[in-house]
């Protein structure tokens, strides 16, 4: 069995972060990359918009990776295992794998970083009504076959859901000549990037309808068209409403789940809002040494939030294993009104600065974000406009810390 | 013109276990199937349920060949490596529904099947998560779960092991008989046999009008179901029905034996040309959700990973077995509807048999078993080890849900009946059946099945033809993985 002091299980942009992090310790590292190359989904997402916050300058998802590529596979301090699933995973953080070229793997490490990622939610996860024809699709699915292979996947298309991959494909495939004829979002809102929106979606003239979902799918063979209805306030469809759309093509793009199966049966806390780990600001789980990072934690809207958490996911778990990493007393944070989740969700008494990421459960406008440890007020900030597709974030000074924290919005 | 002794029309589980047993005798057989891999109908819709063989009145055919074939599977799937467990089965009743189940348990000893009446507690030490008002049980400890797909598969590769032909996508056109021979036509060929068999499902009807044998009345009912996911799997231990209603076994919960947790089916009658469509219904749904939680508690809906719908095509109350008497050498197994997976094995050894008889034909020394196929997910980290370092294709994860290595995925692909298609691929080796349904792997298995069968990329299918999964090439080409 070979010994790391951080094994990371992924190497898309959290993965690789994560190392670059570990490394600024002087850890050993080891990443274990089910793909054949490092870079996860970023090697799919050749539209531009990646890297303006982290380098700040615009790149393609490729490019951004490749910046991320170049350095870990520079550093000697870092194994690469290429097309290495991971099997199993204990909380005395013992790795099994394997890949065609090493076979069975087996790995010890001082501290784990999870870095897998998130998947889609599926047709049959959402219960899409109706036959079961070739031309439905998981947006991410289509975009890689356009993208990675070169293969369109139909020309008359309509997308249900208003995630990013969704708004980026319907700019795509308007690109490569098919008709996106509609976008629908089941909620009153969209949980993609405004920017999106704008700049794949109305810069195309393509319709977004909001409170309006897919009913049911027709065709036999080949998708040959979908019923759609507008739904009410518990999101139940309106069947008087309902419409057929023609179509070939239905691509889903109906919410990400971060990829926590790897973690069954272990005692990691997991959050039921985020569906990942509930952490601290090091992103350690509730199983020490065992950290987490990147879309496998929460999903996040812009990889450059992703490369920081990451960062910090990596040198905290270098610094766990050689034994420096100060854990004192915690305090909790949590959601107050308003807002869906934060995180971290947990935080440690001490010096510096943390920054707490948050999104909102609806639109909000001219709300202040307020943060409160114990009676304490720690923070006010005015906003325009909140959105529960743009992760927010706000810092605060750890050593003004009284008690559990809470963040929430106030008139 | 190619003569063969018998030539069985349809695909499904029925068909291809009356083919493997043909395969046991010196003849010349030929299976013709319309869709593009077999187990393409009812037999990979269904609830995967080995009946102990309770439910069919006694001196039924019904009866005979659902004991009969019960009995057969524990040798039977381990002989075809197909899964199955014997998990056993209970009907849960209330209070008022003791006398019900005494009917049951009645017409379960007459037919000779293993079954008692369980109380309270002891329902609750077979299965804690019983709702909460189920007084007793039915437990028939004989009933197990199996993969209905898988099994129809292992048939029809077992047949063709043994010197038995299938063709795909031959749908039969035009049938007829003149002096000893018939003449099945298809789309693509022609074809002459001694003795023909009906086995064609849902479309049986409308191959017996095709000789001028009565196209009888036949009745369509789809059904809905749920497949949670794997990690449910530990909330329900056997198959747990609700008492049997006029429209059949009700909606069940029970595990598959692939391990996830199958919900349903629903009961809706449908016109012949709505038949093969399998639309799932919201209300279906509905329905499945609200009879499952009638029976089982912490049933959690949440975890689907598919939804689906079946049909089951019946013809009056009971099985068609019987060789034509308008048409000498014609057999027509019509209605094959619940419990037609669990009779299958035994209808396929009785229809060889009678074919035999006929046709005077010679039974084989013995058949060549199907080789044990490895499957990743089943195997020690030796056997990964050592099946990587033998080929490596076997340490390289396609689907990681379900774990699926691209070796087992290229082997499906030269399977005896090969698969040549993303869902045929599938139902061989599981890739895109777990949790992300092909979200990940879909694209890896299109390129594997490309690379093998030579063909473009933009061919790949789904199932049959004109589901291509991505027709077109993007106007500038990228480079290729």
């Amino acid at each position: 069995m070979k010994h790391f002091d951080v094994v990371i299980i992924g190497g898309g942009p959290a993965g690789m972060a994560a190392a670059l992090g570990a490394r600024e310790e002087g850890a050993s590292v080891a990443i274990l990359e089910r793909d054949v190359r490092l870079g996860g989904i970023l090697n799919q997402c050749i539209h531009n918009g990646f890297g303006l916050h982290y380098f700040g300058e615009e790149l393609t998802g490729p490019e951004y990776a490749a910046r991320f590529r170049e350095k870990v596979l520079a550093d000697r301090g870092v194994t690469v295992y290429l097309e290495a699933m991971v099997l199993s995973l204990t909380e005395e953080r013992n790795v099994t794998a394997v890949s065609p070229t090493q076979g069975f793997i087996e790995l010890s490490a001082g501290s784990i970083v999870l870095a897998m990622g998130c998947r889609e939610r599926s047709a049959g996860a959402i219960g899409l009504m109706g036959t079961r024809p070739a031309g439905i699709y998981t947006a991410g699915m289509a975009q890689r076959l356009s993208n990675v292979g070169g293969f369109l996947v139909g020309k008359e298309a309509v997308i249900l859901g208003s995630g990013d991959i969704g708004l980026i494909m319907a700019r795509r495939m308007t690109s490569e000549g098919a008709k996106v004829k509609l976008v629908m979002e089941i909620m009153p809102f969209s949980s993609g990037l405004k920017r999106n929106i704008v700049q794949c979606l109305q810069d195309y003239d393509i319709p977004l309808r909001y409170s309006t979902t897919v009913t049911r799918v027709t065709g036999k063979e080949r998708l040959t068209g979908v019923y759609i209805a507008p739904v009410d306030e518990k999101l139940q469809p309106i069947l008087e409403k309902e419409e057929y759309v023609p179509c070939d093509t239905l691509l889903l793009s109906v919410g990400l789940i971060p990829e926590n199966d790897l973690l069954t049966g272990m005692d990691v806390e997991m959050s039921p809002v985020t569906a990942g780990a509930v952490v601290d600001e090091y992103r350690q789980t509730s199983v020490s040494g065992i950290f987490s990072a990147g879309n496998v934690l929460h999903v996040h809207d812009l990889v450059d939030n992703v490369s920081e958490e990451a960062f910090i996911a990596g040198k905290s778990a270098a610094q766990y294993a050689a034994g420096k990493l100060s854990q004192g007393e915690c305090v909790s944070v949590a959601a107050g009104e308003g807002v869906r989740y934060v995180l971290p969700q947990r935080v440690h008494k001490g010096e510096g600065k943390v920054r707490l990421y948050f999104r909102v459960n609806k639109v909000y406008r001219g709300k202040s974000v307020v943060v409160r440890s114990g009676d304490e007020l720690l923070k006010r900030k005015k906003t325009m406009v909140l959105a529960p597709g743009e992760m927010q974030q706000i810092e605060i000074e750890k050593s003004l810390i009284k008690g559990d924290i809470s963040v929430a919005l106030e008139e | 013109m190619n003569v063969y002794d018998v030539i069985v029309i349809g695909g499904g589980v029925v068909g291809t276990a009356v083919l493997r047993s043909l395969a046991a005798y010196k003849a010349k057989v030929l299976l013709l199937e319309k869709s593009s891999d077999v187990a393409c109908g009812s037999s990979r819709a269904n609830s995967g349920i080995v009946h102990a063989g309770y439910d069919a009145e006694s001196g039924t055919k019904k009866a005979y060949f659902n004991v009969k074939g019960a009995a057969m599977f524990p040798s039977l799937t381990a002989e075809l490596d197909v899964p199955y467990q014997k998990v056993g089965s209970l009907v849960a009743a209330r209070k008022e529904g003791l006398s019900a189940l005494e009917v049951l348990r009645d017409r379960g000893v007459r037919n000779g099947v293993k079954v008692e009446i369980l109380g309270r507690d002891a329902v609750r030490a077979l299965e804690p998560n019983i709702a909460d008002d189920i007084e007793y049980a039915l437990y028939a400890p004989e009933a197990g779960v199996v993969s209905p797909y898988q099994l129809t598969i292992a048939f029809a590769d077992h047949a063709v092991t043994n010197g038995a032909e299938v063709r795909l996508e031959e749908k039969v056109i035009a049938l007829s008989k003149e002096g000893a021979l018939f003449s099945v036509r298809t789309e693509k060929e022609v074809y002459a046999a001694r003795f023909v068999v009906n086995a064609a499902g849902a479309g049986a009807a409308e191959v017996n009008a095709l000789i001028g044998e009565e196209p009888y009345q036949e009745t369509h009912a789809v059904g809905d179901y749920y497949i949670l996911d794997h990690k449910e799997a530990g909330v329900v231990r056997t198959v747990v029905f609700p008492l049997p209603d006029e429209r059949g076994k009700g909606i069940l919960v029970a595990p598959t034996a692939d391990g996830n947790v199958i919900l349903g089916p629903t009961s809706r009658k449908v016109p012949h040309e709505e038949a093969e469509r399998n639309a799932v219904t919201a209300e279906g749904l509905l329905a499945v959700r609200e009879g499952a939680a009638r029976l089982m508690k912490g049933v959690n809906v949440r975890s689907a990973i598919r939804v689906y719908a079946g049909t089951r095509t019946a013809v009056g109350g009971d099985f068609i077995i019987e060789e034509s008497a308008k048409v000498p050498g014609f057999y027509m197994l019509l209605g094959i509807c619940s419990p037609g997976l669990t009779s299958a094995p035994a209808i396929g050894e009785y229809v060889a048999e009678e074919a035999a008889k006929k046709l005077s034909l010679e039974k084989k020394e013995k058949m060549i078993p199907l080789p044990k196929a490895f499957r990743f997910r089943e195997s020690s980290a030796e056997e990964i080890a050592a099946k990587a370092k033998e080929d490596p294709a076997f340490g390289r994860i396609v689907c990681r849900c379900e774990k699926v290595t691209e070796g087992e995925i290229v082997r499906a692909v030269h399977s005896p009946v090969p698969a040549k298609t993303v869902d045929a691929v599938k139902r061989r080796v599981r890739a895109g059946m777990g949790r992300c349904q092909g979200g990940f792997c879909q694209p890896r298995v299109m390129e594997i099945l490309s690379r093998e069968l030579g063909i473009p990329m933009t061919a790949v299918r789904k199932g049959d033809a004109g589901s291509e999964i991505a027709p077109y090439e993007v106007k500038d080409g990228y480079e290729t993985l």
